[in-house]
């Protein structure tokens, strides 16, 4: 295929404010080639902006926060460039980008609580803070937030160091911070309140001195749209198709909620397909095989699946990513979870998509950051990684788990 | 092709990290991380099935003449990984560090060495295997 069968838009809006947490600039949104509509500025909608971010970064999509000690009007602050990531639960900042003083959480002994946050490839280190989080007009009241890279908690444990890489800098993490709103309301749940063998939560007594510890699922890291007085049940991601070369930004919508105003009412024409509780997956039907650890993933930036017919890039400017001789289309089925691990008497959506050469997208233009043909390798046979890309062009709902909604409980996703 | 055995609990005090090193180290894992171990004899290697305590599955397969060639790693939890990996844990943390925005994603493969890594929060998998160690009519598929 070419590129000539994605529909073709691409949105360059200038002007956006992102400190501006008011909506989206211009008011009347903007129209996507995949047939969804942005809405404009209301209290529950937060602008996001697709673009390179601060560290030169791909499929990352941002948002702003601002943060207040909590009950404080004046300890406060506006961050920029905070990844918006469902596949992760909790709003975590960089100390770097942070200014306001957010008073660290303590156990029953007094000693300081933090956090090893565990992603795949790396971890992040840092003390868990409370603060009045508002993102759009809505405000998360006391919410525990981890602060990544604290100087004065400047040695991380080995077993934490065991994990991965080191990403305690905005350079290294590539925002100043990530807005993580996965389906499940913590970011470990009940297994790190009965025990420490998953390594995430820590007292410290000194800046040098942190233990294992188990940790009620009240004090951990908890998606933050949960703890807002209204909208809470979901959110829906927004954000308008782009050319399959690449553009350099997208700007769409991050909406609280759905079904609870007059500007998230449900879609009849999308699909709920509920998730497995805990993990959030669902089943792909792809290749004729079915993959049943599969997810939407925004803080994912390609589409991640093994297929060995797609060459896999040499150049180390795209490692892990595919380079196919030409662009490769996919059709597939994405279908609600269940144990079975098929398709059958659940409800499903046809999806299509398409894998381009990343070291032809890469060098076409070094100034874009949207590329919704880019794809990767990925270790297991059971697994489809439908990351940012796939959102292009999509109303995505997400229910979270415990939430109900006009369409069902969650956790789902519907498109 | 398959028959199961349950595999001794060896005494065995070794810290060698697991990929590349002897099969005494997958004891010594257990032992370290308080796993439950399974072992499956296949046609060309063993796999040692661990179960820590958090959850997370971990293999290691062992080929006949007892080094551990491949790991593979599945569950809410990451292992350690610098046990796990052993001297090639230091290929998993560059490559991380090289790969662009590459959080949620890993995968080096190289002539020697394969790492892949991917998932999300309470859900990660991955696995690495030593290429030339790999025994003969081995399917990397198989290593998972």
């Amino acid at each position: 295929m070419n590129a000539s069968r994605l529909f073709v838009i691409a949105v360059l809006l200038v002007g956006l404010g992102a400190c501006d947490k008011s909506g989206l600039s211009g008011g009347s949104g903007s129209s996507g080639g995949g047939g969804n509509s942005i809405p404009g500025a209301a209290a529950n909608v937060a602008v996001t902006v697709v673009n390179a971010g601060p560290a030169g970064d791909v499929n990352t999509m941002f948002t702003s926060v601002t943060i207040c000690a909590p009950g404080s009007t004046t300890n406060c602050q506006t961050i920029e460039n905070i990844e918006i990531d469902t596949g992760s639960t909790g709003l975590r900042i960089l100390a770097s980008a942070l200014t306001a003083n957010l008073p660290i959480q303590q156990d029953s002994s007094g000693a300081s609580l933090a956090e090893c946050t565990q992603f795949v490839s790396s971890y992040s280190w840092g003390p868990i803070a409370l603060a009045d989080v508002t993102i759009a007009s809505e405000t998360a009241a006391s919410l525990p937030v981890q602060v990544i890279g604290d100087s004065s908690f400047a040695s991380v444990p080995a077993a934490c160091a065991g994990t991965g890489s080191e990403e305690d800098t905005v350079q290294a993490f590539g925002a100043n911070g990530i807005l993580g709103i996965a389906t499940e309301a913590q970011d470990c749940g009940a297994s790190c309140a009965e025990s420490t063998a998953a390594g995430f939560y820590y007292a410290c007594t000194t800046g040098t001195n942190c233990v294992p510890v188990t940790l009620g699922t009240a004090n951990q890291l908890q998606n933050p749209v949960t703890f807002f007085a209204t909208d809470n049940n979901g959110v829906i991601i927004e954000l308008p198709s782009a050319t399959a070369t690449g553009v350099q930004s997208l700007t769409g919508a991050l909406i609280f909620g759905i079904d609870t105003e007059s500007n998230n009412t449900s879609s009849a024409t999308a699909t709920v397909l509920p998730v497995q509780v805990g993990t959030g997956y669902l089943t792909v039907s792809l290749n004729g095989n079915f993959y049943t650890e599969s997810f939407l993933d925004t803080g994912s930036n390609g589409y991640y699946f093994a297929d060995s017919s797609l060459t896999e890039c040499s150049d180390s400017s795209a490692t892990g990513f595919y380079c196919p001789a030409s662009t490769t289309s996919f059709s597939a089925v994405v279908c609600a979870y269940q144990d079975s691990g098929n398709c059958t008497g659940v409800t499903e959506k046809s999806i299509s998509f398409s894998i381009a050469n990343a070291d032809t997208l890469f060098s076409t233009n070094t100034a874009f950051a949207v590329f919704p043909t880019l794809g990767g390798s990925y270790p297991t046979a059971s697994s489809v990684d439908l990351g940012l890309p796939f959102f292009y062009g999509r109303n995505v709902y997400e229910a979270f788990e415990n939430k109900s909604t006009s369409k069902g409980s969650g956790p789902y996703y519907a498109f | 092709m398959t028959l199961a055995a349950l595999a001794a609990i060896l005494p065995v005090t070794a810290v060698h990290a697991a990929l590349g090193a002897p099969y005494t180290s997958v004891a010594s894992d257990q032992t370290k991380l308080g796993a439950s171990l399974k072992a499956t004899a296949h046609d060309a290697y063993t796999v040692h099935e661990l179960t820590l305590p958090s959850g997370t599955l971990v293999r290691e397969y062992t080929a006949a003449n007892g080094t551990v060639f491949a790991v593979a790693w599945n569950g809410p939890a990451k292992p350690d990984l610098s046990r796990l990996l052993g001297s090639y844990f230091a290929d998993f943390v560059a490559t991380a560090e090289s790969t662009p925005g590459g959080r949620n994603h890993l995968s080096l493969s190289r002539s020697d060495l394969v790492i892949q890594a991917g998932g999300h929060m309470r859900a990660f998998f991955g696995r690495a295997y030593l290429v030339a160690a790999v025994p003969a009519g081995v399917s990397s598929d198989e290593l998972r």
